[in-house]
């Protein structure tokens, strides 16, 4: 039998790192199917190709760092980390985008700063936010929802189209904006939310198929809280920041924005709130820093997503309060026991 | 009788496994041919023998007297003769040895005379505290802090409620619970005399809701003593750590202890329901504190139970007893398995403050090798006290011991609910344990220096100062001498010289 430790307590729970990570893993897999319901089947291309990369950059950082293999690679820190990003770039996005995304995440954000447990960024994220700086065109064009398509997509046309590339003409043919960069865009050229909501890329509330894929998100997250992998702060707090801002300019202009329940139910939004914001990592780790961290996210995002350049602003939102994390830890400290009450 | 109660932050629920020791009656351990017993069994300093190798000592008979104003008198838990007193191994997290007496039994048994005393209402609060220190009772939960102490509120406080400790919280003892279910009549003697003593408004008995049994017998024996109308028993819910000193007032009162300070300083005292029993024995039947109810329990256990054991019986005899294999890398543990210590053999003698021998976890803590910190918080929120024990122990690694100070390392109680609930199985309140001992040991070396930078700096001064008094001494003396010798020249100048001015001039 294993040696016991040798000082007390004796006793230890059945809470494990790897325990946590394979049920993160599978929350996402409603969410995954429905991305496979909607857009094609490439998304698992793209997620089998992430996680070989992530793992094998990850042995080898290991290995260059003189860590033992078995204990890291077996964590599942690496996979959460490639079916993250998986979920967030385009489906269609060719490999190299795929491999150069895996490769940044793994070897820069994550072992450059000491590895599991020591980054201060996410790496999905910043993965994410590279190669949407470095491949804009690439990193915007969406699958339209499989039922708006002519030719939906099979999987060995997404193989094709991830290895072969598309051929230049029928680009167009097969993908275009994202339901949120659509109603930014046609907001800037004067038309009216409510209108733009009609098309046929808009669904009851948010983008078609999108909406969805966030529901399933979000059932995924109830089961992380459900199951005590993450706590209600975080999430709570970035849905309700969003809510309140979303609120607040639909309220005073409601020509010029979009309804809350649109940005509620589009783009990162729900993997934001409780896949990616609640990484325990790079979140704050008090309960009261964490609720003020879900704000700053909440409210960055919409923030990001009407005002800034980029049609979704999760990424970033996330990245920016990882930054401020160290300082909302400092003075958002419990009171101790016994400590004087004034 | 039901009560508002408090609740403190965090804390665990835990298997309790205590059905396995809780089967069968307290039973006597038998008398051990050889006895050992520590002169330390208490906080604070280690009594001094009073008797000589070779003496014939009788149960019950002084053997050591009190050191110092915290510490307490040892007794011969039976009569024999003394064979040695000297080194020996004691139940220590380090393994240490310390002065012990050793007794060989006779058999015999025979006590000492006793001076039981009927009615204790007759002495003053000071004459019964000077009776149970005597007696050598400290605190029995486990940190053996003599009692005597704690029936003394100072002029500056007054005692409002005193709680009576029947929680315990930790998993596998059962020692507590056992003598509220058999000695209730006995814990209430203690309690009279303690409220007497402490002259305190009311007494609480604080017990887990999961000891049923026990909290049936106390409610009897008090419904038989209505004079003893301020004393209540409080059901508390069953928690980790609620038998913590400190969380156990929060719980009941509501109120918590300042940092630094003392329960005393809220007007609350509290002690053990052992030793509530003990000081009962000790008035009430003049019998002074030689043996204590032991937990034998644990996988390896096969007999596992209750045993009221005479203080320096050696451990091996209470596990052969019960019929335990020890395997050789399991942990030996005295006390919980939650707070408790790995023993380094099993020669050791029982103590005042041995509660409970551990021999075999259901699902203990593997030594593996722990993952990095994930930062998942789930310490904060186990921990009782509202600390980051994450911070703690980022800070406690880097060895940056002013931080660890900032973050209130000193408030942590080690009860072990943040290594419990790590999910990347860091030892952390190893760590802790260690940071406190870096701590305590610059403090050690910041007052040695203090003190000696102290003496250096005397010394100059009184250096400095014999400098200035031999100056001063040698001015007057030539201050002295040239006056005299000013004044002789004076008396020669006085003097006609004539003899010598003619000589000079008849030699020219």
């Amino acid at each position: 039998m294993p040696l016991s430790r040798l000082s007390s307590p004796f006793l230890a729970g059945t809470n494990r790192v790897t325990l946590q990570m394979l049920q993160l893993l599978a929350a996402l897999i409603p969410a995954i199917i429905a991305i496979v319901y909607f857009f094609g089947p490439s998304v698992l291309i793209t997620m089998i190709l992430a996680v070989v990369v992530a793992l094998i950059a990850e042995a080898l950082m290991l290995w260059l760092r003189n860590r033992p293999l078995k204990p890291f690679l077996t964590d599942g820190s690496a996979i959460v980390t490639a079916v993250l990003l998986a979920i967030a770039i385009p489906p269609l996005a060719p490999w190299w985008l795929t491999v150069i995304g895996t490769l940044f995440a793994i070897i820069f954000a994550k072992h450059l700063y000491g590895g599991l447990g020591y980054n201060p960024f996410n790496p999905a994220m910043i993965a994410y936010v590279l190669l949407l700086i470095s491949f804009p065109l690439e990193m915007t064009t969406w699958l339209p929802v499989a039922s708006l398509s002519e030719q939906p997509l099979n999987i060995s046309s997404a193989f094709q189209f991830i290895f072969n590339g598309p051929l230049a003409s029928s680009i167009d043919a097969v993908s275009g904006a994202t339901p949120l960069d659509a109603m930014k865009t046609q907001i800037g050229l004067q038309q009216i939310p409510t209108n733009i909501a009609q098309q046929p890329l808009f669904g009851f509330w948010g983008g078609k198929g999108w909406e969805w894929i966030n529901i399933w998100l979000a059932v995924g997250g109830l089961f992380l809280l459900y199951r005590r992998v993450i706590t209600w702060h975080i999430p709570v707090a970035m849905l309700a920041g969003l809510t309140a801002i979303s609120l607040m300019t639909w309220f005073i202009a409601p020509e010029t924005t979009a309804s809350p329940l649109f940005h509620l139910f589009s783009g990162g939004t729900m993997l934001g709130a409780f896949f990616i914001a609640t990484d325990p990592i790079t979140a704050s780790t008090t309960l009261k820093g964490k609720l003020v961290f879900g704000v700053g996210v909440g409210l960055l995002t919409y923030i990001i997503r009407v005002w800034g350049g980029y049609p979704d602003g999760v990424a970033f939102a996330v990245l920016i309060m990882n930054m401020l994390v160290p300082l909302i830890d400092y003075y958002t400290q419990p009171k101790v026991y016994g400590a004087l009450k004034q | 009788m039901k009560q508002k109660l408090g609740s403190f932050p965090g804390g665990l629920k835990l298997n309790g496994h205590k059905k396995r020791s809780t089967q069968l009656a307290i039973r006597k351990m038998p008398l051990s041919k050889k006895l050992i017993l520590p002169l330390q069994q208490h906080i604070g300093e280690a009594s001094t023998p009073i008797v000589a190798v070779g003496d014939k000592v009788l149960k019950g008979q002084k053997i050591a007297r009190a050191e110092g104003h915290v510490s307490v008198p040892l007794h011969a838990p039976s009569s024999g003769i003394i064979t040695a007193i000297d080194e020996q191994p004691i139940p220590h997290p380090s393994g240490l040895t310390a002065l012990c007496i050793s007794i060989e039994t006779d058999g015999q048994d025979e006590w000492i005379k006793r001076r039981p005393i009927a009615d204790f209402t007759a002495l003053s609060a000071h004459e019964i505290r000077q009776l149970i220190r005597e007696a050598g009772i400290v605190g029995l939960g486990g940190a053996g802090f003599p009692s005597f102490i704690k029936l003394n509120p100072s002029v500056h406080h007054t005692v409002e409620t005193l709680i009576i400790n029947g929680v315990e919280c930790e998993p596998y003892i059962s020692c507590d619970d056992m003598i509220m279910r058999e000695r209730a009549d006995g814990i209430l003697d203690g309690i009279e005399i303690m409220c007497f003593a402490l002259r305190v408004k009311e007494c609480l008995i604080a017990i887990e809701d999961n000891k049923s049994e026990a909290i049936s017998a106390i409610e009897l024996a008090l419904s038989s003593r209505p004079h003893l109308q301020n004393t209540k028993v409080v059901i508390i819910p069953t928690r980790y750590p609620a038998g913590s000193e400190k969380q156990l007032i929060q719980v009941v009162t509501g109120k918590q202890v300042p940092t630094r300070g003392l329960p005393i300083d809220i007007g609350i005292v509290s002690h053990n329901i052992g030793t509530s029993y003990a000081i009962g024995r000790a008035i009430k039947h003049g019998e002074p504190l030689i043996s204590r109810i032991v937990t034998v329990t644990g996988r390896e256990v096969k007999h596992a139970g209750n045993f009221e054991t005479l203080f320096g019986t050696p451990m091996h005899e209470l596990l052969s007893f019960c019929g335990t294999e020890r395997q050789a890398d399991e942990p030996f543990i005295l006390g919980g398995p939650m707070m408790g210590y790995n023993l380094s053999g099993d020669h050791l003698p029982v103590t005042k403050t041995a509660n409970c021998i551990l021999v075999g976890v259901d699902d203990g803590a593997k030594s593996s090798t722990p993952l990095p910190c994930i930062r998942c918080g789930e310490c904060a929120v186990a921990c009782p006290v509202s600390l980051l024990p994450q911070q703690l122990y980022w800070f406690s690694r880097a060895k940056d011991l002013d931080k660890v100070s900032e973050y209130n390392l000193f408030d942590c109680i080690e009860c072990g609910c943040c290594s419990y609930v790590c999910p990347s199985e860091i030892p952390l309140v190893h760590y802790f344990r260690f940071a406190k001992t870096e701590i305590m040991n610059q403090q050690q070396e910041h007052a040695k220096a203090d003190l000696a930078r102290i003496r250096h700096e005397n010394r100059l001064e009184r250096l400095q100062l014999e400098q200035q008094e031999k100056d001063l001494r040698q001015q007057q003396r030539k201050a002295a001498l040239a006056a005299t010798q000013a004044a002789k020249v004076k008396k020669a100048a006085e003097l006609p010289v004539e003899p010598l001015a003619t000589d000079s001039q008849e030699s020219q």
